[in-house]
């Protein structure tokens, strides 16, 4: 099940946790796989690991020149763009009340604004291939927000309403945009947090423990599968029961 | 120049499935020939790709009808 043999795959931030589980996974059901994220050195180890049907695509998403340009990149190195994935994502906490302007567009336009130009850079492909997969990574905190996360949840909520709409309009030419909402991850960007504040996240966990980046990469496997060709402007909510949408 | 209008009345004809004396000059794509404004767009795409030019979004908005699409691209080759 879930062969992507013959497919192609643009992943972004596949330099973090849970980028590289999703461009893992992708791999493994035989995609070719077009690595991106700001830091080239993590994106060559895991190209390293990978071996073949690998490619690094690094780019700064923070800059609209470069993720202009990306989509073009990997469609020329892969011959195609099949399968996006919008995975990266940034934070940059602080109360509302003493969030900058600085602070809240910077997280809109890495998270919500690349993804948007990624989509349409990738869109023209899709519509002539007449299949396509758009994969945006959301978050728990886009449905129930979070504290001192004004901007972070504004832009994951966004990728969510974007993903409907886009889902509306290109259905009818075989193309899916879907959205996976992670909850509490294991990833380095977790691991910062101490004990006592694991243990208290943990107490909102039906599960009663933090998920892996295995865990989102499979719903993303799936959601980019031929499979899945029924399902769009959904958004698969992995978060061990934290929160039940 | 007769040229360019029958290479873009054969990307109409095949992309919209309509027959052939139906695209006429003033034939809207909306309109006359059942295109939704997704087909309208793969449409544009489809000129860009014969003829190797840039459409862009702006002027792509003005062509309304197939007489629209086969002077853009008389005046844009």
């Amino acid at each position: 099940m879930f062969d992507l043999s013959g497919k192609t795959a643009l992943v972004t931030g596949a330099s973090g946790g849970i980028g590289a589980a999703i461009a893992r996974a992708l791999h493994g059901a035989g995609a070719t796989v077009a690595l991106s994220g700001t830091r080239e050195a993590p994106l060559q180890d895991l190209a390293g690991e990978l071996g073949e049907r690998v490619h690094v695509t690094p780019c700064n998403l923070s800059d609209r020149e470069a993720v202009n340009a990306l989509p073009k990149v990997a469609a020329e190195a892969m011959g195609s763009v099949d399968i996006l994935v919008n995975n990266a994502g940034v934070t940059r906490d602080n109360l509302f009340m003493r969030m900058s302007e600085d602070e809240w567009d910077s997280v809109i336009e890495v998270n919500l604004t690349a993804a948007m130009l990624l989509s349409k850079g990738v869109m023209r492909g899709m519509m002539k291939s007449r299949w396509g997969r758009i994969v945006n990574i959301s978050s728990v905190v886009g449905s129930t927000g979070n504290p001192g996360q004004a901007n972070y949840a504004a832009s994951k909520a966004g990728l969510v309403g974007m993903s409907k709409s886009l889902a509306y309009e290109v259905a009818s030419r075989g193309i899916t945009v879907n959205a996976v909402a992670p909850g509490f991850i294991t990833t380095a960007m977790t691991d910062k947090l101490n004990e006592e504040q694991q243990a208290k996240i943990l107490t909102q966990v039906p599960a009663g423990r933090m998920g892996e980046a295995s865990e989102i990469a499979a719903a993303v496997l799936y959601l980019a599968s031929p499979e899945a060709g029924y399902v769009t402007g959904t958004t698969l909510h992995v978060n061990g029961g934290m929160a039940m949408l | 120049m007769s040229d360019i209008q029958d290479r873009t009345r054969k990307i109409v004809v095949e992309h919209l499935g309509v027959e052939e004396d139906k695209v006429t000059e003033n034939a809207s794509f909306i309109d006359d020939l059942g295109a939704d404004s997704l087909d309208t767009v793969e449409l544009v795409m489809a000129f860009e790709e014969e003829f190797g030019i840039e459409i862009p979004d702006d002027a792509a908005e003005t062509i309304q009808t197939f007489g629209d699409a086969v002077k853009f691209i008389k005046e844009a080759v």
